[in-house]
């Protein structure tokens, strides 16, 4: 049980947090916390604050903070949702606040980096602590004023009630006396409610910015207006660890609004992480100006060590290494001899490119470095790593450095890499001015962190039943662990962790999982999913090619593949260091029974084993990642000229305990989508080390033109009664393999190369 | 100078004609509703209305809006309750939200121009703006909707 403190017991934190309590005039119930004329701050106002998630104030109204970022997973809503049904709060008389970036009052067993879908699955209990806390001192406190035994009396709807003589008392009424008593701990902690008891927990509940973002009215990072303010936009070397040789501004500073160019300092040596890659800037009045001023400097770009980065290349090198293997990190049996012994050996390669984020909204933040505490405002999933980054770029203290966090327009990891902010926190400092420094589309595609392009080998052996009876996989990508360790040449446990290295064919008696070398030569970066795209393209890719070659149904080998439901124990295989999302395998154990039974609704589902009109296809492929099983089964419909389109696609997901199915059923719809880009659009390529894709002309994404239009999202209830599992990213991975199943089915062309090439599905 | 009306406020504008209405909307005005997605025309978060029709203000400068009745977001519905957008919070359709502003004027503009689309023009009609959530199944079911009002 956490420990948590009656913070209005506590006056000396009130206003803590770096900012003052500066939130009286934007606290309104049913509007959001994010308000751009004033500093964001936690909650500190109310009569009653049992903890620092709830504030009650005596007119009834709740806050609740939330202390994670808003990139559309709806986390201002399903956290927050949470605290309210332990509290037997009124849903209608809650407004949500955004915490700002503070570990003392906001790490408990996680950080605030929103980002590894953990949102739900590590604060689901500490928020119903959280409420149920705020329920209990309400409810002592009107036992109290009655003079009634504890046990006679208990909360709903935002008012406690006297079983006895059917008095009652409003939330508000009692929360100063609700202020005054000390929280019970240990065994005296509240009760959680039974799953029974719930009101708001697995229901659908609006999100809580509907209103604000469907009329203008709500703040994103580019929508901080501070008085004095200037625009930034900085042009970067087109090569990674490039730097500007000279620069001639002349031209630049002749545009009307723009003010001034600034050099920020390159790189060097150090470790990227999440520094300002260094660059010319252009300030001024106005966006417009700045980024015309931008176009007229003259920059003489010195490319540095990854100028012959060239992706043609680069692929083909990728491709030997994976075959080449060499870094072993899972073995079971005898793989050797199983392969030396098989009746038929099936082997293939498969690539999957780099891929950019392109969250709608570029990244963007605004700081403040003129005062102390130096004051950011960022569309960020990680406002701590901020303050770390800006500080660092200041010279000065974390702890002089305060970070609100605007809701994100869109994110996908991109935006728990604060580069961007330290650039303008350095903009800012040098120019005695608040900065906002906005990233173009352009800079978001060239500049960015890239999700890593990944080969693979994988060679299984069949043996005369039509058994498989060894599995070979074998990656070799530019591991994101470069950020920290440049020199780097071969993957770690977190991305080997992300669906390779717990590959979930557990009947397969030898196995061998192993990584090729590879080095990187861009900004390598976790992307929604992350390496669980390419791991679960190809496997179960694979296994469809494994059908076809021993004359199999797909489920059916696929089921027959993953065994007998147990849970999976990757240490009797060798691997020690398994990542499993951060979390103990003892908690959120591999379970292959969950992802049979997925595997199984989303083939009853799409109605598999139909019979289908010709040029029509039905694919499937299913995956565990993030703790959560899902299957997806895709239909597609293939024209002379390959082109497709997608009438149906059906999702099962077993995600554990949820809190909103309409924000799991969304999340599903749009992972779904995120997946059609991964397979139809996506692919970055270099040449002499420079990014050749600039906007969306060359880098399209998924548009409601080609989208799947009709997800049928199936939340499988059996193990509603295990721990919450992550949500936002799971239904990525298997979308683009069963796209490509789906597509071999219909056009008998294999695909194991993204993105699909619709001209090799042509009918010739 | 230039003259124009935006949300019904008639306006004076002095600086560089050429200027894109998104930026003279976002840092001239402080409309923050409509937003910079990509700033080539490729991506919709930008559209407006300039007298009934749906614009990309990225690709609109100031001076061809001169004279004209430029409508945003904020100024679609004066309590923010036009069929779009309550069709719009009938579906749940957003999820981060930042593309939605312009579908919904996009969509606005289509309904006004054809009040009984079929899917084919909704999808077509449509196409212009992106949204990287993937909430399109949603777009699609919120035109209908508000189709039925309009």
């Amino acid at each position: 049980m956490t420990r948590i403190v009656n913070v209005s017991r506590r006056s000396m934190l009130k206003g803590a947090g770096g900012f003052g309590a500066l939130v009286l005039g934007a606290r309104i119930v049913g509007r959001p916390m994010i308000n751009a004329a004033v500093a964001a701050t936690s909650v500190g106002t109310g009569a009653f604050e049992p903890n620092v998630f709830v504030s009650l104030d005596t007119d009834g109204s709740v806050a609740i903070v939330c202390h994670r970022s808003e990139m559309g997973q709806g986390v201002r809503t399903g956290l927050p949702q949470i605290v309210a049904d332990e509290m037997e709060a009124d849903w209608s008389r809650v407004s949500v606040w955004q915490a700002p970036g503070d570990p003392s009052r906001y790490k408990y067993k996680d950080n605030q980096n929103t980002d590894g879908s953990r949102s739900i699955r590590h604060h689901f209990t500490i928020m119903r602590e959280m409420g149920a806390q705020a329920r209990d001192l309400l409810e002592r406190a009107a036992a109290r004023q009655w003079g009634v035994d504890r046990g006679d009396v208990y909360a709903r709807d935002h008012r406690v009630h006297h079983t006895g003589s059917g008095r009652s008392l409003g939330f508000g009424e009692l929360a100063q006396a609700a202020a005054e008593l000390e929280p019970a701990g240990g065994d005296g902690a509240p009760r959680l409610k039974d799953p029974s008891e719930w009101k708001y927990i697995g229901r659908d509940l609006p999100i809580v910015d509907l209103y604000d973002m469907t009329t203008g009215g709500a703040t994103y990072g580019a929508d901080v207006r501070l008085p004095g303010m200037k625009i930034a936009v900085v042009a970067r070397c087109p090569v990674y660890r490039g730097r500007a040789k000279t620069f001639d501004a002349t031209e630049a500073l002749e545009v009307p609004g723009v003010e001034q160019v600034i050099e920020i300092p390159p790189l060097g040596d150090r470790p990227a992480e999440f520094r300002p890659l260094g660059g010319v800037a252009v300030i001024g009045a106005n966006t417009w100006s700045v980024m015309q001023g931008r176009g007229k400097l003259k920059i003489d770009w010195e490319p540095g060590p990854n100028e012959s980065h060239d992706t043609d290349t680069y692929e083909s090198q990728l491709i030997e290494s994976a075959r080449a293997g060499g870094h072993v990190i899972r073995e079971r049996g005898e793989p050797d001899g199983a392969f030396a012994g098989a009746a038929k050996v099936h082997e293939a390669d498969y690539y999957v490119p780099y891929f950019i984020h392109t969250p709608m909204e570029p990244p963007v933040a605004v700081v403040d470095a003129t005062r102390t505490p130096v004051r950011i405002w960022a569309a960020t999933q990680a406002p701590n790593e901020t303050r770390q980054y800006v500080a660092e770029a200041l010279g000065i203290d974390q702890a002089d450095v305060a970070c609100n966090v605007t809701l994100l327009g869109g994110a996908f990891g991109r935006k728990s890499k604060p580069d961007f902010a330290a650039e303008a926190a350095i903009l800012s400092k040098r120019v005695g001015a608040p900065v906002r420094m906005q990233w173009t589309r352009e800079d978001e595609i060239q500049q960015g962190y890239y999700h890593a392009c990944c080969a693979q080998n994988l060679k299984a052996a069949v043996d005369d039943s039509g058994k498989v009876t060894a599995w070979r996989q074998s990656a070799a990508y530019p591991s994101l662990m470069t950020l920290w360790e440049p020199e780097r040449n071969v993957g770690s446990s977190l991305e080997n962790g992300l669906g390779l290295v717990d590959m979930p064919y557990n009947a397969v008696p030898n196995i061998r999982i192993e990584n090729g070398e590879a080095r990187a030569h861009l900004r390598i970066g976790w992307y929604r999913s992350v390496n669980n795209i390419q791991h679960a393209f190809a496997m179960n890719c694979f296994v469809n090619e494994l059908a076809e070659t021993t004359g199999r149904d797909h489920v059916e080998l696929l089921l027959e593949l993953i065994g007998e439901p147990t849970n999976l124990d990757l240490t009797a295989d060798g691997v020690e260091d398994y990542f499993n999302y951060g979390d103990p395998i003892a908690d959120w154990p591999i379970m292959t029974g969950r992802l049979s039974n997925v595997l199984r609704v989303a083939a009853d589902k799409s109605g598999w084993g139909k019979s289908l009109p010709r040029g029509h296809g039905l694919g499937i492929a299913c995956h565990r990642s993030f703790h959560s099983y899902v299957a997806t089964a895709v239909h597609v419909a293939v024209q002379d000229d390959g082109n497709f389109s997608i009438p149906q696609v059906d999702v099962a997901v077993d995600c554990g305990r949820y809190v909103n199915p309409d924000r799991v059923r969304s999340q599903m719809e749009g992972a779904t989508v995120y997946g059609n880009t991964v397979a139809r659009h996506g692919r970055i390529t270099t040449k002499q080390g420079a990014v050749e894709q600039s906007n969306f002309h060359d880098y399209p994404i998924s548009r409601i033109s080609d989208a799947p239009l009709d997800v049928r999202v199936h939340i499988v209830e059996d193990y509603t009664d295990h721990r919450p599992c992550g949500v936002g990213e799971p239904g990525v991975p298997p979308f683009a393999p069963a796209l490509a199943n789906a597509l071999y089915q219909a056009s008998g062309k294999r695909i194991r190369r993204l993105p699909i090439d619709t001209a090799e599905l042509a009918r010739t | 100078m230039i003259e124009l009306k935006v949300n019904g406020v008639r306006r004076a504008y002095y600086g560089d004609p050429n200027m894109p209405l998104l930026w003279y909307l976002r840092d001239e005005i402080g409309l923050a509703g409509t937003k910079y997605g990509c700033g080539v025309g490729l991506c919709g978060a930008c559209i407006v209305h300039v007298g009934d029709s749906a614009r990309q203000s990225c690709l609109t400068t100031v001076a061809d809006a001169a004279g004209q009745e430029v409508t945003t977001i904020e100024g679609l519905h004066p309590d923010g309750n036009h069929p779009v957008q309550r069709a719009w919070r009938q579906h749940d359709v957003p999820q981060c939200g930042f593309c939605q502003t312009g579908q919904i004027m996009q969509a606005a503009a289509l309904l006004a121009e054809n009040p009984n689309p079929s899917d084919e023009e909704i999808v077509e009609g449509m196409s212009g703006a992106v949204c990287r959530c993937g909430t399109y199944q949603r777009i699609l079911a919120a035109v209908k909707t508000a189709a039925e009002e309009v």
